[in-house]
């Protein structure tokens, strides 16, 4: 049986649908377009940590420690972290930074915007861009001391580019 | 003629809903806010609960096993 060519035409259709998730090597999204009125700290020509994170995500309870020893080392090397908190809930996303004392950027993606950009695999995930704003690491998830370490050669490699 | 109409209008709809059928069914892992709370667990009593979770996952690995109510975040 002939299979109709408009089926064919709205199955591509919809697999167009399919969202697909920012991967190394694609531009970074700007962040300051998705969330207007966020305030975001400038960065052209820095290395940027985007990591999606959410008050009733375990392991994302254990990344901020580490999230902030990044930000305490190399910050001024030309690191920004900008932390993207989806819960929906305002009071809960202020409450878990509070209590982690986050001292990196950290802005409410509370409608899913970015989230829904960037489509990270699992929660947390984190996208390290270089200076040029080219995606080149994706982390799927927080394991401690080891995705920590993985961080540090990373951003060393990244910061060293020009 | 019939027979090739009816058939048309049975798999179409089937072809269009598989090929976008992983987006409408599908939870992202940043939409988990809801599942990821206590009450929605299978069982909140500890024991039952880990006891529950390791005969679940055993069975339906293939779908993740228990990561929407065990991990809430889908760490696993």
């Amino acid at each position: 049986m002939k299979i109709p060519s408009i089926a064919i035409a709205l199955v591509t259709a919809f697999s167009a649908l399919s969202a697909t998730a920012a991967e190394p090597g694609q531009a970074l999204p700007k962040l300051a377009k998705l969330l207007p009125g966020a305030s975001l700290p400038s960065t052209s020509g820095k290395v940027v940590l985007v990591d999606f994170w959410a008050s009733w995500c375990g392991p994302c309870k254990a990344s901020f420690p580490a999230l902030n020893r990044l930000h305490e080392k190399y910050a001024s090397k030309g690191l920004v972290i900008i932390g993207v908190g989806v819960d929906q809930d305002a009071g809960k996303y202020k409450q878990f930074a509070g209590k982690m004392g986050a001292k990196f950027s950290i802005v409410h993606d509370s409608a899913h915007k970015v989230a829904g950009t960037m489509n990270p695999p699992s929660m947390p995930t984190s996208y390290i861009a270089d200076r040029k704003g080219v995606i080149r690491y994706v982390h799927s998830g927080f394991r401690g001391a080891k995705t920590e370490a993985e961080y540090v050669t990373e951003i060393d490699a990244l910061l060293a580019e020009k | 003629m019939k027979f090739l109409f009816s058939s048309f209008s049975l798999i179409m709809p089937l072809l269009s809903v598989g090929a976008c059928a992983p987006q409408l069914v599908r939870v992202k892992p940043y939409e988990r806010e809801t599942l990821a709370r206590p009450v929605m667990s299978r069982s909140l009593d500890p024991l039952q609960k880990a006891m529950t979770e390791h005969a679940y996952f055993s069975r339906e690995a293939t779908s993740g096993g228990g990561g929407v109510g065990g991990g809430g975040c889908g760490c696993n």
